[in-house]
């Protein structure tokens, strides 16, 4: 997918974040520089530790970057103390006022910003309707539901009409279906207000489903930018594929290059085509990442050939797994339909074809 | 034969008669260290002084009376006297003030210690605790030694050339102050600490990232999460100061007097024990009534938690 030009919102550069001194020094982010358009719904992805809570502390303000640069729509916004910054942030245990009933709650970031009443009373009521909790204003925040916290710190966040909400793993804290729920109405009231958010997450499905573009993280360090079908697709390094869905790497001899694409020779002695990850260098081995539901099972030769090891039952696909001739495991996912078994049974001599749209060649 | 229900009457009653029981040791104490010597000064305060002191078993209402009355030597009629009323009012002007100053000088206290890292802070603890393990009467003369005209502030201050004539503090208000405020900080200090402990700092950040600035924040979201531990300590300063007795002793002197100093008179010097029961007892009055008047108004302002 081609990169949507747009205005950005938030602008990192080079931002550098240091914990601690001398010996026990640990940088929590490696110079980061991305880029956030406005009206996006931005997530940054990784698991806990890998900087993505310090990166979005840093745009909030709660911290102060050690090195770099943060533009808000063009300004360094880096030196500014948070109540300075029209930035609001929705944190991860909502972080409520408990002394505070609901509408007082919507209206406090309001009533710092010195609005007339009759002002802060109009929009807070307007709050309350696109959260859907007009009957619920006066109840103390102890008084109702995690969903419903977590509609009013959204509430409260919004009220402000901020360039940018930031959103701290808001959805953790809630069970599998009030997730779901929670998943639409964010999406519903990023587009009704066409404000930018950017969301962290360590769950990737929720990356996925959500996001128009997500940046991957580990270890203090983006390792790509990308639309949700970049990321799953075309990873580029092997922590991005490892961490976002299930992937079969293979090492493969890459014996030319041409047309965008590699030739890799896998340790079967097939040769396949495979896209190349951004940033590519040509050399002689590399890893190659196929995706368990592009690679197709069958009885005879195929460009693998191994043994069917395990035979999982997962309701809306079974997954098949593998020992290749090479000693390498591989998973192939296959769609089930309602009459017919998967076809195979544990101990079978089968061959894998790889499709010609569905090797990917990793950076590293 | 016993009805089913002759049956669980009976066993109704055991349970009642046990629970009695149980609870008998419970009760006794209560009534001998808190009830029983309580009922000894009501009592007292009603009878009339013996030549000695202690008390003549004979009901008068002279010792209620001379609260805020005095008998005429000569002609034994009763006038009003504010004596009495200006050292109550003083006691609790002062112990008022004392509440104040423990709680601007407590308050960023307790907040730096609650700030500190985990592990830092049982040292911070230890060290407001400490004044706790020496007397009483020592720390109040570790004031003295601080303030009195041959002291060391005095002393500094002649030496550097800023004053030539020491600077009277000693059995002044403020000397009474700066006591009762050292002697009383701790106890300020430690339920604030507890209560500041318990805040979520992410509430905090939520203030500032929703435009509130420092002072904002403090006013709008720190005080009102402390303020069960802003009334605790508040109720633990002033009712003791009320009744000091050791402080104003030394530091005020014997014009500056308290409640304390004045009902310790009547049990001494004054040999008057009906008056100063009735003085206690007029002490536990306004202390009730100040602690309801208080915990009533900060109930009204705020709302409570929940």
């Amino acid at each position: 997918m081609p990169e949507q030009p747009g205005k950005s919102a938030i602008e990192v550069r080079g931002v550098r974040k240091v914990f601690g001194t001398g010996d026990a020094q640990v940088a929590a982010l490696d110079t980061v520089s991305v880029s956030i358009r406005e009206n996006e719904f931005f997530t940054l992805l990784g698991p806990s530790g890998c900087g993505k809570t310090t990166l979005l502390r840093l745009i909030a303000g709660f911290d102060f970057p050690s090195a770099g640069e943060i533009l808000l729509h063009g300004q360094d916004i880096a030196p500014l103390p948070p109540f300075k910054r029209p930035v609001n942030t929705v944190f991860q245990n909502y972080a409520l006022f408990p002394h505070m009933t609901v509408a007082e709650n919507i209206g406090f970031g309001l009533e710092m910003l010195g609005k007339p009443k009759a002002e802060v009373k109009a929009r807070v009521a307007e709050m309350l309707k696109l959260v859907k909790m007009e009957a619920l204003s006066n109840r103390r925040t102890s008084q109702i539901s995690g969903g419903q916290q977590q509609r009013v710190a959204l509430a409260r966040a919004l009220a402000p009409q901020p360039k940018v909400l930031l959103l701290d793993e808001p959805l953790s804290a809630l069970d599998f279906k009030l997730r779901k729920e929670m998943q639409i109405e964010l999406k519903r009231l990023q587009h009704e207000t066409g404000i930018t958010f950017i969301f962290v997450t360590h769950d990737q499905e929720e990356a996925l489903t959500m996001s128009d573009r997500i940046a991957v993280m580990s270890s203090g360090k983006i390792l790509q930018v990308g639309t949700p079908w970049d990321i799953y697709d075309k990873p580029a390094e092997r922590f991005v594929a490892d961490f976002i869905g299930e992937t079969n790497f293979l090492t493969a001899a890459i014996t030319g290059m041409g047309n965008g694409k590699a030739r890799a020779t896998l340790k079967s002695g097939a040769t396949i085509d495979a896209t190349v990850a951004e940033g590519f260098q040509p050399k002689d081995n590399a890893t190659v990442v196929v995706r368990p539901e592009h690679a197709k099972l069958t009885s005879g030769k195929g460009d693998l050939s191994g043994t069917v090891e395990n035979i999982v039952y997962f309701g809306t696909d079974t997954h098949i797994q593998v020992r290749l001739d090479s000693s390498e495991a591989f998973t192939v996912r296959q769609q089930n339909t309602r009459s017919a078994g998967c076809g195979f049974e544990r101990g079978d001599k089968v061959g894998i074809s790889i499709g010609n749209d569905a090797a990917q060649v990793l950076r590293d | 034969m016993a009805s089913a229900e002759e049956v669980a009457k009976d066993a109704e009653r055991r349970e009642i008669r046990d629970r009695w029981l149980l609870s008998a040791p419970a009760l006794i104490i209560i009534f001998l260290a808190a009830t029983g010597p309580l009922l000894i000064v009501v009592i007292y305060s009603f009878l009339t002084p013996g030549p000695y002191g202690d008390v003549v078993w004979k009901f008068s209402t002279d010792g209620w009376l001379s609260v805020l009355m005095q008998r005429d030597i000569f002609d034994d009629t009763l006038a009003f006297a504010d004596a009495h009323l200006s050292i109550f009012w003083r006691s609790a002007k002062l112990s008022f003030l004392t509440t104040i100053f423990t709680l601007l000088f407590g308050f960023p206290t307790a907040y730096f210690i609650a700030t500190r890292p985990a592990r830092q802070r049982n040292i911070w603890l230890f060290l407001i605790t400490i004044p706790f393990w020496t007397n009483l009467l020592i720390r109040t003369f570790a004031i003295q030694e601080v303030i009195r005209n041959e002291g060391i502030v005095n002393t500094v201050l002649i030496k550097l050339g800023i004053i030539s004539q020491p600077i009277q503090m000693m059995f002044t208000d403020f000397a009474l102050m700066v006591g009762m405020t050292y002697v009383y900080l701790p106890l300020m200090v430690l339920p604030l600490y507890a209560s500041m402990e318990k805040i979520d700092f992410r509430l905090v950040e939520a203030g500032y990232d929703l435009y509130a600035n420092r002072f904002q924040v403090l006013r709008r979201v720190i005080i009102p999460l402390v303020k069960p531990g802003i009334v605790a300590g508040s109720i633990l300063v002033f009712i003791p100061a009320l009744g000091a007795y050791v402080t104003p002793r030394v530091l005020g002197g014997s014009k500056n007097m308290m409640l304390g100093n004045l009902i310790e008179l009547q049990f001494g010097q004054g040999r008057n024990w009906p008056l100063g029961s009735a003085l206690s007892l007029s002490l536990m009055a306004i202390v009730m009534v100040a602690l309801l008047l208080y915990v009533r108004s900060v109930g009204r302002r705020g709302g409570a938690h929940g």
